[in-house]
C-alpha cells in the first residue's frame, strides 16, 4: 500500500477500522468455533449455529435487562450460557440423536429447520422489534494515542482470547476433553475404548450452545438484536470454511480475517464489495487451498 | 475350566443381510481361541457383536456369566472385555501416550502409569515414540499401539481382529510372539480372528472355522492342523497322489 501517502490521521483511521474489524471478527470466529466443534465431534454441520447465537443473546437479554429478570450482568450472562448449554445438549439428546446413522443430508435439513424454529420461538417471546441488551460498558470508549477504541471492542477481543484459552485447556487437559478429541478422530475406536460417544456428542452440542451465547452477548453489546441476527451464521460458516472446517484456531482466524476485510472493503472499495467480501474470500481460499488455510488433513494412514 | 465367553446361537444382520447364522462358541479362561475363515465369513461381525458395536438379532452372549448381548460397548469394556479392531484404528492426532491413556478410559483408580510401563516393556518401540502422534507411526507400530491400548483396560478377555493385516511376515511373527507371551505371562484370555491360518493355529490352543456365518468345525489346534479339510483350504497344502499332481477339486466334507 501507499504507506507514505497515509497521513497520521488516516493511519489512526486504519487502526480503528482494524480493531473494530478484529472485534467483529472475533464474534464470527466464535460462531464458526461452534460450527467446527459440532462438525469435529459428529461430522455434521449445524446450520442452526447462528440461530443458537441469536437465542443465546436473547436469553442473556431476558436474564439481564431490567424489564425482565434484571440480574447483574455477569451472573446473568453466565446463567444464559448455562441455559443455552442445556438447550444445546437437549437438542442433540432429543432431536439430533434420533437421526443418528441417517445420511448427512438429513442433519442439514434438520438443522436448517431447527434454525427457523429457534427464530420463531425468539420472535414469539421477545417480539420482532430490535431490542438492546443492557451492558455495563455500553457506549464507552477509550483513547489511546489519538486512536479511539470502543470498550465493547476491547472486551470482545479479551473475552474471545480467554474463551479460546479455556476451550484449549478443556480439550488438552481434561479427561472428558481428551475423550471428545478421541471421539472426533475415530468414532469406532472411541466406542471400543469405552467412551460413551453419544453422551460426549451431546456435551459438545451443549458446549457449542454456551459458546454461541457468549458470541451472542458480544454481538448484542455492539448494537440492537432481533430474531434475524442469526443470519450472521452464514458469514461465520464462510469463516469456518476459510479456516479449514475442522480446525479450531482456523475457525477463529477465518472469522477475524472476514471481520477485518469487511470494514476495509467498505472503506476503500466501491459500495457492495463489503457485503460480498466474506464470500469472495471464501471462494479464493476454496480455489487456491481447497482444504482451507489451517486444515488438519496431514496423513491419515490406512 | 470356567468359560469366560459363551456365545449361543447368535444371529446378526447387516441391514437385510444375515451375517451370522446362529453362531455358538466358548472361550475358556487362559486360552487363546482362534476363528478361521475366509473373507466375508462373518469373523469381524462376530467380534463386533461380542464387543457390543453391533447388536445381535437373536441369541445370547455371556461374559463372565453375565448377559452382554445388546449392551453398549462402553459397559462391556468396563466389565473387562477389550476389542482390538481390524485395521488398527488408533486416534491419529493424539500421541502414543494419550492413546494408551484412553485405553484405560473406563478404569477407575490408580495403576495406570504402571500399566503404561508394562505396555512399554512389551513394545519398547512405543516407549521411544511415546510423544509422537499415532497417525505418523508405521502400520506395525500402530498395531502394537492398538494391542497396547487394549491391554490398558486390564481385560479379562481380549478380542484381536486380524492383527497381521497389512504387516510383513517378519512383523507378523513378532506380533504373534508377543500375543503368546501376553497370554502366558499376563494370563489374558484371547479370542483371535485371523486369515493367516498357519500362524493362528500355531499360537492358539483351540480354533473354530467360520464359513458364511456358520461354525463348520471346532477343535484343538492340533486337531484342526491335522484335518485334511483345514490343510487343503486354510493351510494351502496340496494333496499328493500317485502322479504327484492333483486332478480333481476336493470338496469340503462339512457341506
Amino acid at each position: 500500500m501507499r504507506a507514505e501517502a497515509i497521513s497520521p490521521r488516516r493511519g489512526h483511521d486504519v487502526i480503528q477500522l482494524l480493531i473494530g474489524g478484529i472485534a467483529s471478527g472475533c464474534i464470527y470466529g466464535l460462531v464458526a468455533l461452534g460450527f467446527v466443534l459440532i462438525y469435529k465431534a459428529t461430522e455434521g454441520v449445524n446450520f442452526a449455529q447462528g440461530d443458537m447465537m441469536m437465542l443465546g443473546a436473547f436469553i442473556a437479554l431476558g436474564c439481564v435487562n431490567s424489564g425482565y429478570l434484571g440480574l447483574a450482568f455477569l451472573p446473568g450472562v453466565l446463567l444464559a450460557a448455562a441455559v443455552m448449554g442445556g438447550i444445546g445438549y437437549g437438542i442433540d439428546r432429543l432431536v439430533v440423536r434420533r437421526i443418528f446413522g441417517q445420511p448427512q443430508f438429513a442433519l442439514v435439513i434438520l438443522t436448517i429447520a431447527l434454525g427457523f424454529v429457534l427464530r420463531f420461538v425468539a420472535g414469539t417471546i421477545w417480539g420482532y422489534t430490535p431490542l438492546v441488551l443492557e451492558t455495563p460498558y455500553a457506549g464507552q470508549a477509550v483513547r489511546i494515542g489519538g486512536v479511539i477504541i470502543g470498550v465493547e471492542d476491547i472486551i470482545t477481543i479479551l473475552v474471545t482470547a480467554g474463551l479460546t484459552l479455556l476451550l484449549w485447556l478443556f480439550f488438552a487437559r481434561t479427561r472428558i476433553g481428551l475423550a471428545a478429541q478421541a471421539a472426533s478422530q475415530n468414532q469406532l475406536a472411541a466406542y471400543i475404548v469405552g467412551i460413551p460417544v453419544r453422551r460426549v456428542n451431546s456435551l459438545i452440542w451443549g458446549l457449542s450452545g454456551a459458546v454461541a451465547t457468549v458470541a451472542g452477548v458480544l454481538y448484542a453489546s455492539k448494537g440492537a438484536i432481533d430474531p434475524n441476527i442469526g443470519l450472521l451464521g452464514i458469514k461465520a460458516f464462510a469463516a469456518a470454511v476459510i479456516g479449514g472446517f475442522g480446525s479450531l484456531p482456523g475457525a477463529l482466524l477465518g472469522g477475524i480475517l472476514i471481520g477485518v476485510v469487511e470494514p476495509l472493503a467498505a472503506r476503500y472499495l466501491p459500495g457492495g464489495f463489503s457485503q460480498m467480501s466474506p464470500y469472495i474470500l471464501m471462494l479464493i481460499v476454496l480455489v487456491t487451498r481447497p482444504a482451507g488455510l489451517f486444515s488438519q488433513i496431514q496423513a491419515k494412514k490406512v | 475350566m470356567e468359560s469366560v465367553l459363551e456365545v449361543r446361537n447368535v444371529e446378526t444382520y447387516y441391514g437385510a443381510i444375515m451375517a451370522l447364522r446362529g453362531v455358538s462358541l466358548d472361550v475358556k479362561a487362559g486360552r487363546i481361541v482362534t476363528i478361521l475363515g475366509a473373507n466375508g465369513a462373518g469373523k469381524t461381525t462376530l467380534m463386533k457383536t461380542v464387543s457390543g458395536l453391533m447388536d445381535p438379532e437373536k441369541g445370547q452372549i455371556r461374559f463372565l456369566g453375565q448377559r452382554i448381548d445388546g449392551l453398549d460397548p462402553d459397559r462391556i469394556v468396563n466389565m473387562g472385555l477389550a476389542h482390538v479392531p481390524e485395521g488398527r484404528e488408533v486416534f491419529p492426532y493424539l500421541t502414543v501416550a494419550e492413546n494408551l491413556r484412553l485405553g484405560a478410559y473406563t478404569r477407575k483408580g490408580g495403576g495406570i502409569a504402571e500399566d503404561i510401563d508394562l505396555v512399554y516393556a512389551y513394545f519398547p518401540i512405543l516407549k521411544e515414540r511415546r510423544g509422537q502422534v499415532a497417525g505418523t507411526l508405521s502400520g506395525g507400530q500402530q498395531q502394537m499401539l492398538a494391542i497396547g491400548r487394549g491391554l490398558m483396560a486390564r481385560p479379562r478377555l481380549m478380542l484381536l481382529d486380524e492383527p497381521s493385516l497389512g504387516l510383513s511376515p517378519l512383523l507378523t511373527q513378532e506380533i504373534f510372539a508377543i500375543i503368546a507371551r501376553l497370554n502366558e505371562e499376563q494370563g489374558v484370555t484371547m479370542l483371535l480372528v485371523e486369515q493367516n491360518a498357519h500362524i493362528a493355529l500355531q499360537t492358539a490352543h483351540e480354533g473354530y472355522v467360520l464359513e458364511l456365518g456358520r461354525i463348520v468345525m471346532a477343535g484343538t489346534s492340533e486337531e484342526l492342523q491335522a484335518s485334511e479339510d483345514i490343510q487343503e483350504f486354510y493351510l494351502g497344502r496340496q494333496g499328493e497322489t500317485q502322479r504327484a499332481q492333483k486332478r480333481w477339486k476336493r470338496r469340503k466334507t462339512w457341506r
